[in-house]
């Protein structure tokens, strides 16, 4: 692994509640432009992992960088405006406000930074912020639904809402915790496609799934947890091949 | 010496009844999980309880009064001492007391039909809901009350036997000058007895586990088929009636108005909040606390170093505390704490 | 697109302003037309639409909103002691000084939430009014309040005549009919900013943040700052309408910054609406205009009311009315917001909202 080009680095992290062993030793790598899957069977620490990475938990041990600056001990919102965006598992979304604003909301988040008191200007002056709205909503599939209350959408529209939400930050990093939990296989893929799209553009991800059809479709590189440590760590194809892994995960997967 | 004792006395009559209030607005709020801004009236209603017994009590007929002999003078006795005498004079003398035979029914009536008639739809609504509507129910109430009874505070005697002061000083053997009222310490034994006996109804009695249990965790209880809605139903009667009690006999240390309920209850929230949102046993620490540190703030000394400390101390505290430890006391850790 | 609701904004605006400068003339007949009612409106108004800002937007329910008022009742007097009877200093003063203590109280209690908010805020203000009546009695006088008096300085007035003078602006003196023109352009004034606020993305953010606060912290924002300002601006209308107070009649007393005064923003809030625009305003206007027709009621002029009902049914009509007015107004109060609260918890303006669906629906089917 070239150490050059890596962008995300968790390092020798540990994390243990009363006790109990939730993370230990983990050191991955993200390069910058690569999309990176973490997998592993349930209670295995992936959201713990992503909990540390977004600073909503502080490791007992090790450092989250980003770029160079340490995420760890960082509040949400400066992580988020180093360019870290995390989506959500359960669709944390702004339920009072329309998918417009929803949307146009982490746009103005990226250009205005994370205040900026500006009550004497038109929101209906953003020209810009709208388009960039209107045209990410087109680009998950809402199109159609703008300027519906986001508390009216059906629980799968509502993950691609926030995935709207993160996308239209064009962040340098995108955590995605099981993006398409709660899809239908037709909308799985229509995401995959998105996602993958999206990759061309070089936008650099780190996914948190349980389906192995997305995992394989999107990730170039994937680390295996199991009991809160690495066990595996590669390529598609050589994960694919490691015994450790089928024993742990895959084999029963495969049932 | 004598100061800090006498002090830590006056306190704690007052602290007594904040103890009582803010026990049952944080029983309340553990069990229903609802901020009841309309406690204080419960409160207030218990005072007017003991009032309205009064009235009752001296329906007076009018007859001539006999003694004034140059010209015809009225005057009026109660019925009760036409009809019983001695016995009837005795009777209105002890009406405070004998209010509580009232009172307790009365409040519990009460209590029931304000959770099932209203609290009881604002359980999912938000809080700012919840505030609002109880806040504004202890207007409708406060506003009654004063329709039918007035603005102005109406004086109640304690009976003629606890009518003076004990000499606490010769007791403990020390200055004579150490006075305390009866009515004070009585006071004083109700509260604790009133306290201990929610604690050992919600410890020894099936019931009380149950309601204990679903202070911890709601939904877990309603799992195991335990109709866990009608208890607390039940927990909001016994907080009005403990709330009744505490109104109704501290009538004869400040005789009761109208808008004592809500005088009472922003001090019994800051209590509530310094002893712990949702524990039982900080709400009677913090209440008696608060009650004596109130005292202490009004010595002439310590106002002479920081002026209208008195008027202000029991909110400094509750700024201090909600900064600083926001669960209070001894409240659970996480709740509300974010 | 840009100007179509530029425009939109311009004619709600130059509505509202038509409809606050012709209320002499449309309040006439029901009896309002008044300048010391006019004035309630336009101040009380003010006062709504700034507590809005913070609770309607962001919901966080303030219970301590009249310190601010109280405190801009206060600067005004002192700078009418001291400066000046122009209205201009004062109002000014006003404003400031309710703007940094709204950043004192707001930096400290915004550190909390929900219930936690309001218990401190209400702290807050009980600790300002119990001041205000006792340590604090060199600034305000006490249980007395603060007036004017023939010994105060005056430095900037040269002024030297009989008794004691009359608010003015450049000469005009406030009181009657220009003292309510004062308080209607400063109420549109009011009323255009709270307009700008809520369609600027700085209010969008802060009904985001009522939507889902932690949701705005993962999505880059720091909501602290937003929260203190709209707790600073709303805060600053606050001072506006105690100063407008001091205005039309130079006194400040310790009675507007008691809790209940507190409640009463908060009651005409939610009466008429809150987070909407209008609602605030309309909810002040019927609480101060019923609080002014009811109050002044007795037996008697029940009485006359219900003449023409047979004796025994007037008895009853007038006893039963009687609880409600005169003194019992504020039962009245308690009852409606009850009402609102259980039924229609978007206020009048939600009642509207209903009421046009109902129509368009009938129509729709007819």
């Amino acid at each position: 692994m070239a150490t050059e080009n890596i962008i995300f680095h968790v390092a020798d992290v540990h994390k243990s509640f009363s006790g109990l062993h939730a993370l230990s030793d983990i050191d991955l790598g993200v390069k910058e432009g690569e999309t990176h899957a973490i997998i592993g069977p349930n209670g295995a620490g992936k959201s713990t992992l992503l909990n540390v990475c977004i600073g909503r938990l502080k490791p007992d041990q090790g450092t989250v960088t980003f770029d160079g600056t340490a995420l760890t001990g960082k509040q949400p919102h400066e992580i988020n405006q180093l360019g870290v965006v995390r989506v959500f598992q359960t669709p944390e979304i702004f339920p009072d406000l329309t998918l417009m604003q929803n949307v146009m909301v982490p746009c103005l988040s990226k250009r205005d930074g994370s205040f900026k008191l500006n009550f004497f200007r038109r929101m209906s002056a953003e020209k810009d912020i709208k388009e960039l709205a209107e045209s990410t909503l087109v680009d998950v599939g809402l199109g159609e639904q703008l300027y519906n209350d986001a508390s009216s959408l059906s629980r799968g529209d509502k993950r691609r809402l926030e995935l709207a939400m993160g996308l239209a930050q064009k962040p340098r990093l995108l955590l995605l915790d099981e993006p398409t939990a709660g899809m239908a296989r037709h909308d799985t893929n229509k995401t995959i496609d998105l996602l993958n799209r999206i990759k061309a553009q070089g936008m650099t991800k780190v996914i948190i799934e349980h389906d192995m059809h997305v995992v394989f479709s999107l990730a170039d590189r994937i680390t295996v947890l199991a009991g809160g440590r690495i066990i595996a760590q590669g390529t598609p194809d050589e994960v694919k091949g490691d015994p450790k892994v089928r024993e742990a995960y895959l084999g029963e997967e495969q049932e | 010496m004598d100061t800090i004792i006498l002090q830590v006395l006056n306190g704690i009559d007052k602290g007594a009844a904040y103890a009582l209030i803010a026990l049952g607005l944080t029983l309340v709020f553990g069990t229903l999980g609802v901020v009841n801004f309309a406690h204080g009236a419960l409160f207030m209603l218990g005072a007017f309880t003991a009032v309205t017994l009064r009235e009752l009590l001296t329906l007076s007929k009018k007859v001539k009064d006999e003694s004034v002999t140059f010209f015809d003078a009225y005057k009026e006795i109660p019925y009760l001492e036409i009809y019983l005498g001695d016995f009837g004079t005795a009777i209105v003398d002890y009406a405070v007391p004998l209010s509580i035979l009232i009172a307790i029914p009365f409040m519990l009536l009460v209590g029931l039909v304000m959770e099932r008639g209203l609290i009881r739809h604002f359980y999912k609504r938000p809080h700012a809901d919840q505030i609002l509507v109880t806040f504004g129910l202890a207007l409708v109430l406060q506003e009654i009350v004063k329709k039918f009874y007035g603005a102005n505070p109406i004086p109640q005697a304690a009976p003629d036997i606890v009518a003076g002061s004990a000499n606490i000083g010769a007791w403990i053997g020390m200055a004579d000058s150490m006075v305390y009222p009866w009515w004070r310490l009585i006071y004083l034994a109700f509260a604790l007895a009133v306290i201990f006996a929610v604690f050992a109804f919600l410890r020894f009695t099936t019931f009380g586990m149950v309601v204990r249990a679903g202070m911890q965790d709601r939904e877990t209880v309603s799992l195991l088929g335990i109709d866990i809605e009608r208890r607390f139903t039940i927990v909001f009667g016994i907080a009005a009636v403990v709330a009744g009690l505490a109104g109704l006999m501290y009538t004869p240390i400040s005789p009761p108005n109208y808008h004592m309920g809500m005088d009472f209850l922003v001090l019994s929230f800051v209590v509530v909040v310094v002893g712990g949102m949702g524990s039982l046993p900080g709400a009677v620490l913090a209440g008696f606390l608060l009650g004596i540190l109130q005292s202490f703030a009004s010595l002439n000394e310590v106002k002479s170093i920081l002026p209208g400390i008195d008027q202000i101390i029991i909110f400094l505290v509750a700024v201090v505390v909600l900064l600083v430890r926001p669960r209070g006391l001894m409240g659970r850790k996480g709740i509300m704490e974010d | 697109m840009k100007n179509e609701s530029a425009l939109k904004d311009w004619t709600l605006i130059i509505l509202f302003a038509a409809v606050v400068l012709t209320m002499p003339i449309w309040l006439k007949p029901l009896g309002a037309n008044y300048p010391d009612l006019m004035q309630k409106f336009a101040i009380f108004g003010l006062f709504a639409i700034g507590f809005n800002i913070l609770f309607g937007l962001t919901g966080y329910l303030s219970f301590g909103h009249a310190a601010f008022l109280g405190i801009g009742s206060y600067t005004a007097v002192w700078s009418f002691k001291l400066l000046t009877m122009n209205v201009l200093p004062a109002v000014i003063f006003a404003v400031v000084m309710a703007g940094i203590f709204a950043f004192l109280i707001g930096f400290v209690s915004l550190r909390r939430s929900g219930i936690y908010f309001s218990i401190l805020t209400l702290a807050f203000a009980e600790m300002s009014f119990n001041m205000a009546y006792s340590v604090l009695t060199p600034i305000t006088n006490g249980e007395t309040g603060l007036q004017l008096s023939l010994k105060d300085p005056r430095i900037l007035d040269n002024f030297q005549g009989e008794g004691i003078p009359i608010t003015n602006l450049f000469g005009v003196k406030m009181s009657g009919m220009p003292g309510f023109y004062f308080c209607a352009a400063i109420l549109i004034i009011g009323f255009f900013l709270s307009v700008r606020i809520t369609r600027s993305p700085f209010g969008m953010m802060l009904r985001a943040i009522k939507s889902n606060q932690t949701r705005m912290a993962y999505t880059g924002f720091n909501t602290r700052p937003y929260l203190v300002w709209a707790f600073v601006i709303s805060g600053m209308y606050a001072g506006m309408a105690g100063a407008l107070m001091a205005v039309t009649d130079p006194l400040a007393g310790a009675e507007r910054m008691q809790w209940t005064a507190s409640g009463e923003v908060v009651l005409m809030t939610i009466l008429g609406g809150a987070g909407t625009l209008i609602g605030p305003l309309i909810g002040a206007g019927i609480i101060k205009y019923f609080e002014n027709i009811f109050s002044a009621f007795n037996e008697q002029t029940l009485n006359e009311v219900f003449g023409a009902l047979p004796d025994t049914l007037q008895n009853i009509v007038v006893k039963i009315a009687g609880l409600f007015v005169g003194e019992g107004w504020h039962l009245l109060l308690g009852l409606m917001f009850l009402i609102v609260i259980i039924f229609l918890p978007g206020g009048i303006m939600e009642g509207f909202r209903r009421l046009g669906k109902l129509f368009r629906l009938s129509g729709r089917s007819a």
